[in-house]
């Protein structure tokens, strides 16, 4: 089972140390160049983090295609190159972020204690969320979806689930765990901590149906060599934001000038493109952006 | 605490599935673990070998492992199953090791005397471990055969997070994670879920070694 | 396991039965190996591409697996090393305390070893890492793992040193009390160092135990070996190979720790008194079966 997210990793263990060797931009060559040239007004976010030339980012490492840990230690992904759009902006080069895991049941926390300055890891905007912390964006829009094998034609949706008593596979403690319960009998969901884990056990027929975010699935679907297809019908409207902390207006929209300038410029194309963008056919456009408070 | 009452039975429930598997788990490891033991004591080589490999692979292993090669391992040698089922089991084969030195122990505390008698009245290897030797030894060994169990009891908290599903940590975990409710209190609730197990069994074991106890 | 007295010495029947027995064993051990190697084979788990990067020094992803490999070993060293230090000092106290403190701070010492010892360390480390900064305690995952493990195994080991001393003979009190010492001096200069002679099999095995243990830190997210070995999953979709390794790793480490465990009480029990039989060689071991039982 040879795939795509292996010669990614194969391929960024190349191309990095070749990058540092070369760079002399201030950057690598395949990071967004660092604005140095970059002032903020005094006693902003952007002040602070341009002014210590470092900053922490939230993001997974267990995500296939927005954050995922390589073997060389560092998270590759869709999340990550946006991170290092915004860091770029703010005057930090892609060497000086420092990464930091946060899996879903963290993010609220570390972004109210302070651990990191901005969280981008598939965290889809909800009001729950709003209560403690204030969410950039929309910088991508998924969409809960199926993944059954190519064979199965008796899934069609998640209303088809319960009168083919299908075994349903999710991340414990996710969103699309908790959504999914309304389609089917309890006793039927499977939960792991990983989805490579639910996509192993609808190999093996342990399981019928893997659900999360559409785009989550697409990784899944590629790594299976023709194995599984998704049924197609998102159910669900899941805006990914970025966490900062709560009320921080002026660097949510300092982030969603950031987030503009990148759609005009190119920039917004590539950092899809050269991660979510190798197995998901079309190029998303930036959603509507919200306005911040 | 209103977050216990108010979902009550969902800790319920992950209190009957807890208690399920540590049944399955508690006859399945006995029963094993004494097979292996007797390999190990057994008059023919390759079985000792057996055993002893048995007990240093699953008793050096953490259980997070062998319950990943239950889970993940079996579906790929062609063996579909329950995930409950394969939680039982990955709990079942690392518990035998520890049922197997416990029991072993307890052949050994038997009086080399009463192995003699057994065969000076012909008994064969078979008769006198399943007549003479194992009741005897299975008395002496009910205090630590209990803290194994205990300790198992305590450990399928781990099967939970291997597809098991809807025991008293994974009512933890959803709480917590996906419902976004305050830890102490959720976490409270499911430590006096296990306590509720292990604090009566515990008991019940301080009778039973008073019953069986014989004095030498 | 020289001669058994299970069984006599064999005689000629008895050894051809042996024999036929051990060929049956073999023959039908080799069978499932078989049954199990052509099912592994028809899933492609034998592939090249499974295994070099795990085992084959000239595959460009080698180094980086191993990189990662040795990082999440010393992690998890790191982690159990902590939690084994940490459970020693309070286990040590914990048993010393109560035997020696008023009644109250007794029974409260006794309320909190058995909440301790009835709930999964699991749990435990849960709690440390959910409760604790819900309360403004920040801290790395490492100190969770080690707080979480250290609550559950210092009452183990508390319950070791207090078997530890209770074994010593009521001599050795005596004769310090008869010099003039105080409590605290018998206990640190008599009692203690003779217990710890006597535990070291005891603690070592429960070491095993910690280290075992470490590896429930993949539900707090620590990078240790299980944790890693699902990252390198993610990156080469190889699960069963690297399990395995992982799985191999543990066991060496364990078992290497088992036999020193033994060599030591070997050691211990021939410098003590020269004449004690075989016949019990599991006298040490009660201790800890008693006390530690499985962990996870």
């Amino acid at each position: 089972m040879r795939l795509r997210g292996l010669m990614v990793g194969a391929v960024t263990a190349l191309v990095l140390p070749l990058a540092a060797c070369g760079g002399s931009d201030g950057g690598d060559s395949t990071n967004p160049p660092a604005n140095e040239a970059a002032s903020f007004e005094a006693g902003t976010t952007m002040e602070k983090l341009n002014k210590a030339g470092a900053v922490k980012i939230g993001t997974k490492f267990d995500q296939p295609l927005f954050g995922l840990k390589g073997l060389d230690g560092k998270p590759v992904g869709f999340d990550v190159e946006i991170a290092k759009i915004i860091a770029a902006k703010l005057g930090i080069s892609a060497d000086k972020i420092e990464w930091v895991e946060t899996p879903s049941k963290v993010r609220e926390e570390v972004i109210e204690q302070g651990k990191v300055d901005f969280v981008v890891a598939t965290y889809t905007i909800n009001d729950a969320r709003k209560q403690r912390i204030s969410f950039a964006g929309p910088y991508y829009e998924a969409g809960q979806d199926l993944m059954v094998k190519k064979d199965n034609s008796a899934i069609t949706g998640p209303d088809s689930l319960k009168s083919a008593n299908a075994k349903v596979c999710s991340v414990t403690g996710s969103t699309p765990s908790e959504n999914i319960k309304k389609y089917i009998d309890p006793a039927n969901l499977v939960l792991f901590d990983v989805y490579s884990k639910c996509a192993d056990a609808l190999r093996t027929g342990q399981v019928d149906v893997v659900t999360t975010d559409n785009v989550i699935l697409l990784g899944l679907v590629d790594a299976s060599k023709g194995e599984f297809k998704l049924v197609g019908k998102p159910f669900t409207k899941e805006p990914y934001g970025i966490g900062v902390t709560k009320g921080d207006t002026k660097f949510c929209e300092f982030i969603h000038e950031t987030l503009e300038e990148a759609s005009g410029n190119g920039g917004y194309e590539k950092a899809w493109k050269d991660t979510a963008g190798k197995v998901a056919p079309d190029t998303p456009k930036l959603p509507t952006l919200a306005t911040c408070s | 605490m209103g977050v216990i009452i108010d979902n009550i039975g969902l800790y319920w429930n992950g209190f009957l599935t807890t208690l399920r598997i540590c049944v399955f788990a508690m006859v399945g490891s006995l029963i094993l673990g004494t097979l292996i033991a007797a390999c190990r004591v057994s008059p023919i080589p390759p079985l000792r070998w057996f055993g002893t490999s048995w007990v240093n692979v699953f008793r050096n292993c953490p259980l997070t492992v062998v319950l990943f090669f239950c889970a993940f391992g079996l579906p790929e040698i062609g063996i579909n199953g329950a995930y409950f089922v394969f939680g039982v089991l990955g709990l079942v084969l690392y518990t035998s090791a520890f049922v197997c030195e416990a029991v072993r122990s307890g052949i050994n505390a038997v009086p080399a005397g009463q192995a003699e008698a057994a065969r000076a009245v012909g008994l064969t290897f078979g008769q006198s471990l399943s007549l003479i030797i194992l009741p005897q030894a299975l008395r002496t060994v009910v205090p630590p055969l209990g803290s194994v169990i205990i300790a198992m009891i305590k450990n399928s908290a781990i099967a939970g997070a291997f597809g098991v599903g809807g025991d008293l940590f994974d009512v933890g975990e959803v709480l917590t994670s996906a419902r976004g409710e305050a830890a102490l209190p959720v976490l409270t609730g499911v430590a006096l879920g296990y306590l509720a197990i292990t604090i009566p069994a515990g008991l019940l074991l301080g009778v039973l070694e008073r019953k069986v106890a014989i004095a030498r | 396991m020289s001669a058994s007295v299970l069984y006599d010495a064999l005689g000629p029947r008895a050894k051809r039965r042996v024999a036929v027995g051990s060929i049956i064993a073999v023959i039908g051990a080799i069978a499932v190996l078989a049954l199990v190697t052509v099912q592994l084979e028809e899933q492609g788990q034998f592939e090249q591409e499974k295994w070099a990067p795990l085992i084959d020094p000239s595959d460009e992803r080698f180094p980086l697996v191993w990189d990662l490999m040795f990082e999440a070993l010393g992690n998890t060293l790191i982690a159990a090393a902590w939690a084994m230090l940490f459970s020693l000092i309070i286990g040590t106290l914990l048993a010393v305390t109560r035997v020696t403190a008023a009644r109250w701070y007794r029974w409260a010492v006794v309320g909190v070893i058995e909440f301790l010892r009835g709930i999964p360390v699991v749990i435990a480390i849960f709690f440390a890492a959910r409760v604790l900064p819900e309360a403004g305690v920040d801290l790395e995952p490492l100190w969770f793992l080690v707080i979480g493990l250290t609550a559950y195994n210092s009452v183990i080991i508390a319950e070791i040193v207090r078997a530890g001393i209770n074994s010593l003979p009521a001599g050795q009190r005596e004769a310090g009390e008869s010099l003039g010492m105080t409590r605290w001096q018998v206990l640190y200069l008599i009692l203690l160092p003779q217990a710890f002679r006597i535990m070291l099999p005891a603690l070592i095995s429960q070491l095993v135990v910690v280290l075992k243990d470490t590896s429930l830190g993949f539900i707090i997210s620590y990078p240790e070996l299980v944790r890693t070995a699902g990252f390198i999953v993610q990156n080469l979709q190889n699960p069963i190979q690297t399990y395995l390794i992982v799985a191999v790793i543990f066991i060496l480490i364990n078992y290497a720790l088992s036999r020193l465990a033994i060599f030591v009480e070997r050691r211990l029990s021939r410098g003590r008194k020269a004449a004690v039989p075989e016949a019990q060689p599991m006298a040490a071991t009660t201790v800890t079966g008693a006390g530690a039982g499985v962990g996870a």
